[in-house]
């Protein structure tokens, strides 16, 4: 018995030292892809059909912000991902570090199915290095049982009738973001009194909530957790959902105006495996797949004929698709060069102080 | 008032074994959950534990964990009994040095030996994946190795060996022959110790790992923050079975053996420490 | 003589790996938080450990506070409920306290992540406890994202790290020594105090030491259970070494929080020493 247990562990890890190099496949010349994502932003299913129709094996991680991700691509160098999606501010960094390789968009067959509204904005002005994947806002999700006041701003979140009821962001940008706009400033200011005052109120505001989160806020709102939380639209509409989620629960985006981002799909500049990354972008901005991502994590697609194929009630919902109105009044976040030590610097303070 | 003393004592042990087997206990009965969600109970149900092989994400994580453990608790076993050998064979001041070495990782926090090798790592250019994890594992490991091993080699009689070698072993078969079956059991207590240091090292792994490259601790940490899937659940319960008869199994033996022995082992104990 | 220089080539492998893999690392991280990356190579700096000792800034001095007061308070807790566990625990027939100390050893082999993940679905506002004492009529404990959440969960980690120690010496306390101060004319709690708990104290220190230190590193538990809002020194290395990617300051935390561990396990180290060269009986 003894023997035959020592006998398959040394099987075991002959076998694992072989496989030790590569990817756990056995045949070495399968092409690998390594993703990297946002958490629960994608329809798992999706990556499967990809192996299935191209033969190219994904690996699939996930990140929780944009600045760990960036890191992460960092530190590890060229063994890290071949397809990243950060956020608009976070590919003009990329970018302008060079970590992103230039994407040939006439190579790819479905970058034409991509709405021109979201081509060519300034975060990367001639798309040379991302391809549209979802866009969406920030606003608040409340719970109606606990909240029955009509909430139309920011200035809510500072309630004291709220007290320890409210999920704020563990995000830099997002949580220090939507305190500027409710003070008034552009949610980009690197101004250090406007950083002041914006510190002073997240201060105030610390007593009141409940946690700082990120992903898990979904569950904990859809469960009554909390009355208020901060969270991005598309989450706003899965926690909303009839079927597994909270009927009791709505999503508004503050009369102050918001952030307004777009996430788009990059290929690292260090990726041997740029084919595949450009096979799979391509494949994403596919209808029938980005129909199927789309109805899984709610966000709002850039893709034409998903947009199209929606009932009208969804086109027409101002959680998915907001007005102009509410476009116009929000901003999207810019790369703030060597300011964003300060911001991290006052958010730590903030959570940690 | 004996009655009282010893109500009170069943009363105190059942309190603290409810606080340490609450969350398992949650934790096998929502394996069984038809609903997915962890809020609520749809009835019993077996689809998590048939999804859970579909799951490639977990499934993958699960290879990968078994093997660093299996490799790094090889690797290390060997490494560190030789050391172990070695090390008591040298004078006390240079031994006393080995040793404060080994306890390092021991000593210290997880999360230092965690960046400190991660920053290695990418100073030595190691790329971040299996190679970096399985090196970072034997490195954690050797330490608990050598600390098993040695008292045994204390215990043992230093003449033994000599006594091999003037009768004309070689040394290689002397080691082999007379020191290794004498040390075994510390051996296997530190094979099994590093084995499953390994599997339950979340820290370290964190940070050492690259991209695609996770290990269950590692699934199960971004799990924890997303939302915990039912399969998960489904396998630590089989995971916590399979510890739960292994265990039964090595303790069986290990009474056993003192029985036969009539000496005091300590193999059964120091599992499981940290 | 030549015999066992021999033997000690066996070591070499492990003296060329801890040379690369223990002993490398860590003078790496003390010189990224000395040395920071100039145009001109690399220079001398203390501005990490400035950052860090701010006084015009306590930030990180309050986590390094809280790290240690969350950990204390934790440590306190376990000795008061594991050392009663342990002494019930010595006091059992030997078959039967096999079995129940096997018991405390068996939840640590199930993921300490996903152990207190569940613990984040009994202790939550609409969670398990809540829920059955709201079906009791009773009022709510409203615990989770607290410092009182974050203790908590140390406390049930690092709990069998406490009793097991202390019973491990327990048990070992030779019989006859506690019936001689009960033919002295000692009642139970004399001999306990007297007796009993003098000699359990290696065991004490050991315990303290292995929850204490665990507990002062930890960073997963308080940003599970804490709601990032009480974070621990750990969590600040994490954030420095995943998020902001400042090695500098990540690496001069480090080296802070080695210092404690050292100064630590030095002081329980000399306190055992002191004990045992006193001479307690044995």
């Amino acid at each position: 018995m003894k023997k035959i247990i020592s006998l398959l562990l040394v099987c075991f890890a002959v076998a694992g030292l072989l496989s030790m190099g590569g990817c756990s496949k056995s045949d070495p010349n399968t092409p690998v892809l390594k993703v990297y994502n946002w958490g629960d932003y994608i329809d798992e299913d999706v990556i499967a059909i990809f192996e299935e129709e191209t033969g190219i094996d994904v690996i699939y991680d996930t990140f929780e912000t944009n600045e760990s991700m960036y890191t992460k691509v960092k530190t590890m160098g060229a063994s890290s991902y071949d397809v990243v999606i950060p956020s608009d501010y976070m590919i003009k960094r990329m970018a302008d570090e060079g970590l992103l390789a230039e994407i040939d968009t006439s190579k790819l067959e479905n970058y034409s199915l991509i709405s021109d509204k979201y081509k060519n904005l300034e975060y990367d002005p001639d798309n040379k290095y991302s391809v549209p994947y979802m866009w969406g806002t920030v606003g608040i999700l409340y719970n109606t049982t606990i909240v029955d006041e009509p909430v139309t701003s920011w200035t809510i979140l500072w309630n004291e009738k709220y007290a320890r009821n409210i999920f704020m962001m563990d995000s830099v940008r997002d949580s220090i973001g939507i305190t500027l706009k409710m003070l008034g400033y552009s949610l980009n200011s690197t101004n250090l009194d406007h950083l002041k005052e914006a510190e002073t109120k997240l201060m105030e505001q610390k007593p009141l909530v409940l946690a700082y989160t990120a992903d898990e806020v979904k569950d904990k709102m859809i469960s009554g957790e909390a009355a208020l939380a901060v969270v991005y639209s598309g989450d706003a509409i899965t926690c909303m959902d009839p079927d597994f989620g909270n009927p009791d629960l709505e999503y508004v985006v503050p009369d102050e105006g918001s952030n307004l981002w777009f996430d788009a799909m990059c290929i690292l500049a260090d990726s041997p495996n740029k084919e595949a990354a450009m096979k799979f972008i391509d494949f994403m901005c596919r209808t029938d797949i980005a129909a199927m991502n789309r109805d899984f994590i709610n966000y709002s697609t850039p893709q034409i004929e998903v947009f199209e194929s929606l009932p009208e009630e969804i086109k027409t919902d101002p959680v998915q698709y907001p007005s102009d109105e509410i476009l116009e009044k929000s901003e999207v976040f810019a790369d703030l060069g060597e300011s964003i030590a300060y911001y991290e610097d006052l958010w730590v303070r903030i959570t940690s102080g | 008032m004996k009655r009282l003393i010893k109500i009170t004592k069943g009363a105190y042990s059942a309190l603290i074994f409810a606080f340490l087997y609450a969350p398992i206990a949650v934790l096998i009965i929502f394996s069984f959950n038809e609903s997915k969600s962890r809020g609520s109970w749809g009835g019993f149900s077996l689809k998590w534990y048939e999804s859970l092989l579909q799951n490639s994400e977990i499934m993958r994580s699960l290879f990968n964990t078994l093997l660093i453990a299996v490799l790094a608790s090889l690797i290390a076993t060997a490494i560190g009994t030789a050391a172990a050998i070695g090390i008591n064979s040298m004078n006390k001041r240079i031994q006393n040095a080995f040793m404060n070495i080994s306890y390092i990782p021991v000593l210290n926090a997880d999360i230092v030996t965690g960046v400190s090798l991660l920053v290695l790592f990418l100073f030595l250019g190691i790329p971040l994946g299996r190679i970096s994890l399985l090196l970072a594992h034997i490195s954690f490991n050797i330490p608990y190795v050598i600390l098993s091993v040695m008292p045994k080699l204390k215990q043992m009689n230093k003449h033994t060996y000599e006594a091999a070698l003037d009768l004309g072993c070689s040394p290689l078969k002397a080691l082999w022959k007379v020191v290794v079956p004498e040390i075994m059991p510390g051996v296997v207590t530190g094979a099994i110790l590093a084995f499953t240091l390994s599997i339950d090292d979340f820290v370290i792994s964190f940070f050492t790992t690259g991209a695609g490259v996770n290990t269950l601790s590692i699934t199960i940490y971004s799990m924890v923050r997303r939302g915990v899937k039912p399969e998960i659940n489904a396998l630590s319960s089989i995971m916590f079975v399979v510890v739960l008869l292994l265990l039964v199994v090595v303790n069986i033996r290990s009474s056993k053996d003192v029985q036969k022995n009539n000496r005091h082992s300590s193999s059964n104990r120091s599992i499981g420490f940290r | 003589m030549r015999k066992s220089r021999r033997l000690a080539s066996l070591a070499l492998p492990y003296g060329v790996y801890a040379l690369i893999f223990i002993l490398a690392p860590l003078l790496l991280i003390l010189f990224y938080s000395l040395f920071y990356q100039g145009s001109q190579g690399f220079a001398f700096t203390l501005k990490h450990f400035l950052k860090f000792f701010d006084f015009s800034e306590p930030v990180y001095m309050k986590v390094l506070v809280r790290s240690v007061r969350i950990a204390l308070v934790s440590t306190v807790i376990c000795l008061i409920i594991g050392y009663p566990m342990a002494f019930i625990l010595s006091r059992m027939n030997p078959r039967v306290r096999n079995i129940v100390s096997f018991l405390f050893v068996l939840p640590m082999w199930m993921n300490f992540l996903l152990r207190t993940y569940a613990w984040m679905t009994l202790l939550e506002n609409t969670g398990v406890i809540n829920s059955l004492l709201g079906s009791l009529g009773l009022p709510p404990i409203n615990i989770m994202y607290t410092e009182g959440a974050v203790i908590f969960g140390n406390v049930y980690n690092f709990l069998p790290f406490m009793i097991l120690p202390i019973y491990n010496v327990l048990i070992k306390i030779d019989k006859s020594v506690v019936e001689a101060a009960g033919d002295l004319g000692a009642n139970f709690f004399k001999t306990f105090t007297k007796v009993i708990f003098p000699l359990s104290l290696p065991g004490v220190t050991s315990g303290i030491t292995m929850t204490f230190m665990p507990a002062v590193t930890t960073f997963v538990i308080s940003k599970l259970l804490g709601g990032g809002q009480n974070a621990q020194i750990g969590d600040l290395i994490e954030r420095q070494f995943k998020s902001v990617g400042d090695w500098g300051f990540g690496s001069a935390m480090s080296v802070i929080l080695m210092l404690i561990i050292l100064v630590v396990a030095g002081f329980m180290n000399s306190y055992e020493k002191d004990k045992s060269a006193g001479g307690v009986l044995l």
